[in-house]
């Protein structure tokens, strides 16, 4: 008995310390999303209201051009904002990890990007990419007089400028985590693959990059988040324009609740973008949790 | 302060969290008596830029020249501003008045109760007789005022920089098919015709200046007013959206994203021929030293003849059971509408007075055809957000960009698109 009552006063002061963030979490978070699934089924306005209306909203969301032109956006930035930060992430880090001189300094510049919030990534690449004082207009006043980049105004490609900007404020980070993963590899590998004759370029491929699991997954997590909150880069650079062609699913949900005064859109949409999220990350969840259990067992 | 809590606490478990707790305390038990100081008036407002803190800073000394006390809270952004001041009224602690625009966007504050009205004070002062109708209208629910329109801003100016046109031989515009011809001229010249900021906003609002001056205000009324779906697929429609459609040649193309005021800088600096936007541009030529009527003209393009699109902002008065509170919600509403306060602030907001009543001689030539045009009930129009909720004109708007953007777009897929969205559940 004299041994199990500390232990059970320890876990009672345990309790207790943790109960503020369990209060915390259940209410704000838990209680927040259901209020806010709640709200999208209501025809609220401006003032939450509770006049049940079904899946009404739901149908107007997904009519609404706007808020289709703004997932299609969200695929194709998610896509290519990932798979170019990661690969140039990990070119650059490999590049750094050959022993260069300067590798401090590089290591700087090429991290430097991230430390600037998106709303200055995206006037910087207003600015350069505007074809009436940016790089169009530099290119023309070097005599090139066809010279044409007008992508930030243009429907079909303004698209492709956000990934731009979100890449060159991304990559940097990538690369330090990617460093941190190639000097964490042992030289005797290296040292056995010369021994072995094995081109460097093939040690990379079939040796180094699946001993980096652990950075690739580190950067997808930390990247795929900044894909879902994507909203600030949009804000800054283009405001969603020209027209729509850069609107994304967070600044769809920004505007119709402030803004428009539109509680019960706005809401339907941002309880979509949690579903959409759930249905990623749950089966990825489940799997890693079979997979402890497994190695537990 | 911090001391003052600390020493309310018990020493010996004077802990950080309870000092914190204790200060806090004390910060409540000093902010109490504050809020029941007579006259004391906290203002939510959005206007931060030079020429709008200016104009507001008129209310402000007419109300400490009353013996009252302004806690001026101004929050950059109309929506951001609306936001804090709704969620405040809604959690119970509300400002003494906040702004809205003219319009719908208070709502809901109403038919939730949350609004104090101002018909006593509008009757005593006869203020009914003195505003014009649309402007009266949006500020009345069930018959009783809610809500303190201070000015009336004209949406649809079309500005001009007189040497540009002198230079092309074009005289000022009536209509805009006389229009038209003239942005062909500028172009030719070399210059960009029409200065364009691609921004939803103004995407909407150059269209709705196109839909007044070309269908008239019958049309606008039927759109806008009854939502009437025939109106929107009528012809007179599809020749507004042509005639939108036209505008897209003369735009330069670093239109998309610009800021109005960048594009009220190309008129001054006479780089471009003409902009529309609602008179709040003239605060930019005045800021560069011009005068209107000599550097720069303005004039409302109308085909059916009438059509001045009317907005502007209000004050609302949130519920409350202070009687001191109320007193000065009441002061405050008197102060604001009289004669010499609406020149002043007036003057300073580029607007023109709300009353009909004042004499507009001292103000500038821009502001006295649009005073002549407000006091004229066939040319009274109101704004699109007087007649539409904040998400149905959201929603158009979305729908003009969309169009002002994909020229393949055509003018029945855009009237579908434009009638489905004035629809919302």
């Amino acid at each position: 008995m004299r041994a199990i009552r500390p232990r059970l006063a320890s876990r009672f002061a345990a309790l207790l310390g943790l109960a503020p963030a369990l209060a915390i979490l259940v209410v704000v978070y838990v209680g927040c999303t259901a209020w806010t699934i709640w709200i999208s089924m209501t025809s609220s306005r401006m003032l939450p209201s509770s006049n049940f209306v079904g899946l009404r909203q739901y149908e107007a969301l997904f009519a609404n051009e706007r808020w289709q032109v703004s997932v299609g956006n969200l695929a194709v930035f998610g896509v290519l904002f990932m798979l170019v930060s990661i690969a140039l992430g990990f070119l650059l880090a490999v590049a750094i990890d050959q022993r260069v001189r300067g590798e401090n300094l590089l290591r700087s510049i090429f991290l430097y990007p991230f430390s600037m919030s998106f709303i200055v990534t995206g006037l910087v690449w207003q600015w350069l990419l505007n074809p009436t004082f940016g790089i169009e207009k530099m290119g023309r006043d070097l005599g090139f007089a066809a010279f044409r980049f007008d992508w930030i105004v243009r429907q079909d490609m303004v698209i492709y400028t956000l990934v731009f900007a979100a890449v060159w404020h991304a990559a940097g980070l990538v690369m330090a985590i990617m460093l941190a993963g190639l000097r964490g590899i042992d030289e005797d590998i290296w040292k056995a693959a010369r021994i072995d004759g094995l081109p460097p370029w093939r040690v990379y491929l079939s040796v180094v990059i699946p001993m980096l699991g652990a950075s690739f997954a580190t950067a997808s997590v930390l990247l795929a988040t900044s894909v879902v909150r994507l909203y600030d880069l949009s804000v800054a650079m283009t405001n969603g324009g020209p027209g729509v062609a850069s609107e994304v699913p967070a600044k769809f949900v920004m505007d119709h609740l402030f803004e428009r005064g539109n509680l019960g859109l706005a809401t339907a949409a941002a309880t979509s973008m949690l579903i959409t999220v759930a249905a990623v990350v749950g089966p990825w969840l489940y799997w890693q949790s079979r997979r402890t259990g497994r190695a537990h067992a | 302060m911090t001391s003052k809590g600390a020493r309310l606490a018990p020493h010996r478990t004077a802990t950080n969290l309870v000092t914190l707790g204790a200060a806090l305390a004390g910060v409540a038990l000093w902010a109490a008596p504050a809020v029941a100081q007579a006259n004391k008036a906290e203002v939510i407002h959005w206007w931060t830029s030079g020429g709008e803190s200016a104009a507001v800073k008129v209310f402000a000394e007419q109300f400490a020249k009353a013996g009252g006390t302004w806690v001026d809270t101004a929050i950059a952004g109309g929506a951001n501003a609306r936001t804090a001041a709704i969620n405040r009224t809604v959690g119970g602690t509300p400002p003494t008045m906040m702004q809205f625009n003219t319009g719908k966007q208070f709502d809901e504050l109403v038919e939730n109760d949350l609004l104090n009205d101002v018909d006593a004070i509008a009757t005593e002062q006869k203020w009914k007789d003195k505003i014009p109708g649309p402007i009266l209208a949006a500020t009345t629910r069930n018959g009783k005022m809610f809500a303190v329109p201070v000015n009336i801003h004209g949406q649809n100016w079309l500005f001009y920089n007189t040497e540009v046109l002198k230079k092309v031989g074009a005289e000022e515009p009536k209509t805009w098919d006389d229009l038209i011809p003239i942005l062909d001229k500028i172009k030719a010249a070399g210059l960009i015709p029409l200065a364009f900021s691609g921004q939803k906003t103004w995407e909407r609002n150059l269209f709705n200046a196109v839909l007044i001056g070309q269908g008239g205000p019958e049309l606008w009324q039927a759109v806008y007013g009854k939502k009437d779906p025939a109106a929107v697929k009528s012809a007179a429609f599809k020749n507004v959206a042509e005639t939108y459609a036209k505008l897209r040649g003369y735009v330069d193309p670093g239109a998309p994203g610009r800021n109005w005021n960048d594009a009220s800088a190309l008129v001054i600096q006479g780089k471009a021929g003409f902009q529309v936007n609602g008179d709040w541009a003239k605060g930019e030529f005045i800021a560069a030293g011009q005068t209107a009527g000599k550097e720069y003209g303005c004039t409302i393009l109308s085909k059916a003849g009438g059509g001045y699109v009317m907005g502007g902002d209000v004050f609302a008065f949130p519920k409350t059971k202070d009687p001191n509170q109320l007193k000065t919600q009441i002061m405050l509403a008197k102060l604001m509408l009289e004669p010499e306060t609406q020149i002043a602030f007036n003057t300073k907001k580029g607007s023109i007075p709300v009353r009909t009543d004042v004499d507009v001689s001292s103000m500038d030539i821009c502001a006295q055809k649009g005073a002549k045009m407000a006091a004229d009930k066939a040319q009274q129009a109101p704004a699109m957000e007087l007649l539409t909720p904040p998400s149905v004109t959201g929603a158009v708007e979305d729908v003009i960009s969309s169009f002002w953007n994909t020229p393949a777009q055509s003018t029945d897929q855009f009237a579908d698109k434009f009638a489905a969205a004035l629809k919302q559940i």
